[in-house]
């Protein structure tokens, strides 16, 4: 990004991008999308490590004087469905990892285990469903996995399932399952390859954080950094809001954030309250480079910055994410001056990162 | 299998949704023309394809009608650049979040229909099924570029594209009743240097799904002396009561009701077990749900037949069915076709009495 002259996505950021989100990593079981990102930062890193947990964990040394420990971590993980129970035939039932909203699950082909075995989770036909049922909200106990009776024997309980979207891309706008949140594990790819020399860059890829955040936690330890700026993707509730009483669609005004605004900046959501000196310097570093942003709206969802910031002794920490759309659904849409604004606003936040920041009043 | 299968994973990736069948009636077209003597197309939009019988003039007739059109959803609204929606045919809103689709504006777009978030919903659907009048679909485009591209009126059809499940089965969109087009294209090629009394008319049907008004019209243009509807049914499979149901990759089911002729039932039946071809008997009591039931009262009656093959997830975008279960209808209907001869209309007079 530095020498390489362009801050701009390119055609090869994109495909790695889509080979990330095509690839399965239900929580748990990050190993496809480790192997990819293992590929592509071994070359850049000066240490890299797989701890215990699964984390990706590498190091790339900067050359100036007092050097900030930066780590910027991005989860591999993405929501998904567990198989629990055989019932013959091909037909499984299954119990979600991570929040799915249940809406999105009928009628839906997904793809099972590592072998990705082709499945259906299946809806009754409105023929045989009555007005008043389809009132209700079909609930995950009365859905079933179908993989037909041929390949049941290929289906063990335990495996995990993925929607199976295939990514696509047409001018600005990219459609794709799990954009939350490899769009972080690209951006920080990109970074890690583009390492600002004033500082110590420590790459956390994480695991485990759409149950929890557990996987950063154990990396933030290990990493032991000054500061972290959490990578992810935050969802953009920014369709219209049904206004009651003129019965019509109206203005938003809780859409958490837009697209097509920029990066968005936390202030604070349910688990972390991002560090003030964290939020100034990164909404200087948008003023003085150009660079659109938008602040998340204050409130609901987490991410790794909330395990982050209470290990050891405190880790003053910031998230900064992709605003996008239908996460955790089939198929997300974000755009890709969102993607390019978000990796350009953490690379000159680093470059321009005081190794003092933290003297600062908070 | 491999004909069949990719002649059907060719036509179920073609638009043609109720009304606007055109496009994947040209495939149709193609994949017919070898096997007919004259194809043309009816005033409706139906595609007539006739293959001349070895009896003397004036022959009798068989038409075999599939409906070739598709339910999806048309763009009733645009607005801040999503798009609202009705749809074409009968779909349960609640399989449509999170669907993948393309919309037919000035070019072709890639979407996906969404339910907003709750918090942006009328407070009375709290913890209800989100109705088709709440659901959108965005295009990832700005509005402006919404406004120039998409119009009220639009189609947009399901974007799933075909998978093979196992050995036997294809997960898609549209196979109702594009399996049944699959069916009646393999019956024809089936025929293929056979020799046959009767005519046959293949005839892949428009509107179905709405009104059956390519069933009515093609019935009578052509004035078959019998009509075989091909169509898909209800297989057995999760969610759904077996009694409600027919067995799921177990072959072809034949129809029996008021919208079938009791003596063609039982012709067919009989063959399909000296053929030894698995299969089923569906009671159909009121409204077969079929083409049979537009073409049975056509003109001055016409003997009518249902011929279905099993299905799960009808009217989804996931619907699923065995390519042995098409060609296994294929099979039956193009031994029921050679098996007609000079006597059979005589079978089937109910005039004995007098």
């Amino acid at each position: 990004m530095t020498e390489n002259g362009s801050l701009k996505i390119s055609d090869e950021q994109v495909s790695l991008l889509e080979r990330l989100c095509n690839a399965s990593a239900v929580s748990g079981d990050e190993a496809e999308v480790r192997k990819i990102v293992i590929e592509e930062v071994r070359a850049v890193a000066d240490e890299i490590k797989v701890d215990v947990l699964g984390n990706v964990l590498a190091r790339r040394f900067g050359d100036g004087e007092n050097r900030l420990k930066v780590m910027l971590a991005a989860h591999m993980d993405e929501v998904g469905m567990m198989v629990i129970h055989d019932e013959g035939k091909g037909i499984f039932r299954f119990k979600l990892v991570g929040g799915i909203p249940a809406h999105f699950l009928p009628a839906k082909s997904v793809a099972v285990g590592k072998n990705k075995i082709p499945g259906i989770i299946g809806a009754a036909p409105i023929h045989l469903t009555s007005a008043a049922e389809r009132q209700n909200l079909i609930s995950v106990d009365d859905m079933r996995l179908d993989v037909g009776p041929d390949n049941g024997e290929y289906v063990e309980i335990g495996d995990r399932v993925v929607f199976s979207t295939e990514f696509a891309d047409h001018d600005n706008a990219v459609f794709a399952k799990a954009l939350d949140d490899r769009i972080g594990v690209s951006i920080l790819i990109q970074l890690l390859k583009n390492a600002p020399k004033n500082i110590d860059l420590f790459a956390a890829f994480t695991v485990q954080e759409e149950v929890g955040q557990r996987g950063a936690s154990a990396a933030a330890f290990e990493l032991d950094p000054d500061i972290a700026i959490v990578i992810d993707s935050t969802p953009a509730n920014d369709q219209p809001a049904w206004d009651e009483g003129d019965d019509r669609w109206s203005g938003n005004k809780q859409y958490n954030t837009r697209i097509r605004k920029g990066p968005a900046i936390y202030i604070a959501d349910r688990g972390t309250i991002s560090d003030p000196r964290l939020i100034k310097h990164f909404v200087n570093t948008s003023h003085v480079e150009g660079i659109p942003f938008q602040l998340r709206q204050p409130g609901g969802g987490r991410t790794d910055a909330a395990a982050i910031h209470k290990q050891r002794s405190g880790i003053p920490s910031i998230s900064i994410s992709v605003p996008a759309r239908y996460l955790h659904s089939p198929v997300s849409i974000c755009d890709i001056l969102d993607w390019m604004n978000t990796q350009k606003l953490i690379y000159f936040g680093l470059v321009g990162m005081p190794g003092d920041i933290l003297a600062m009043e908070l | 299998m491999n004909d069949t299968l990719s002649f059907l994973k060719n036509i179920i990736s073609i638009s043609g949704l109720s009304g606007y069948e055109a496009p994947v009636r040209e495939k149709i077209r193609s994949a017919w023309e070898p096997y007919t003597d004259e194809i043309h197309v009816s005033r409706m939009g139906s595609l007539h394809g006739l293959r001349h019988g070895t009896g003397t003039q004036p022959r009798n007739s068989i038409l075999l009608a599939a409906h070739m059109d598709a339910i999806g959803l048309m763009v009733t609204g645009v607005v801040e650049g999503y798009l609202r929606l009705t749809e074409i045919g009968g779909i349960d809103p609640r399989v449509l979040p999170g669907t993948a689709v393309t919309v037919h504006g000035r070019q072709e777009l890639k979407g996906v229909i969404v339910s907003p978030n709750r918090n942006l919903l009328p407070d009375v659907l709290e913890s209800k099924a989100v109705p088709l009048e709440y659901l959108l679909v965005d295009v990832g485009m700005p509005p402006e570029f919404v406004n120039e591209n998409i119009r009220v009126g639009d189609l947009i059809s399901f974007d799933q594209p075909p998978v093979s499940v196992g050995k036997d089965l294809l997960l898609g969109h549209s196979l109702d009743n594009r399996a049944s087009i699959a069916a009646l294209s393999g019956s024809l090629s089936l025929l293929d240097g056979r020799q046959c009394e009767w005519d046959v008319w293949a005839v892949a049907t428009v509107q179905e799904e709405e009104t059956f008004a390519g069933a009515y019209t093609s019935a009578f243009k052509l004035r078959p002396s019998i009509a075989v509807a091909i169509d898909v049914t209800h297989g057995a499979g999760p969610g759904v009561p077996e009694h409600k149901t027919c067995a799921f990759g177990e072959g072809p089911v034949l129809g029996w009701g008021p919208n079938i002729h009791q003596e063609l039932h039982k012709a067919m039946k009989r063959l399909a077990e000296e053929l030894e071809i698995p299969h089923e008997m569906e009671p159909l009591p009121r409204h077969s749900g079929t083409d049979a039931y537009a073409m049975q009262v056509t003109a001055s009656g016409i003997p009518t037949m249902v011929v279905s093959i099993p299905l799960r997830y009808m009217h989804t975008p996931v619907e699923l069915v065995s390519v042995r279960d098409i060609e296994r209808c294929s099979r039956l209907l193009a031994e029921f076709i050679c098996s007609l001869d000079g006597e059979f209309m005589e079978k089937l007079a109910l005039d004995k009495e007098l």
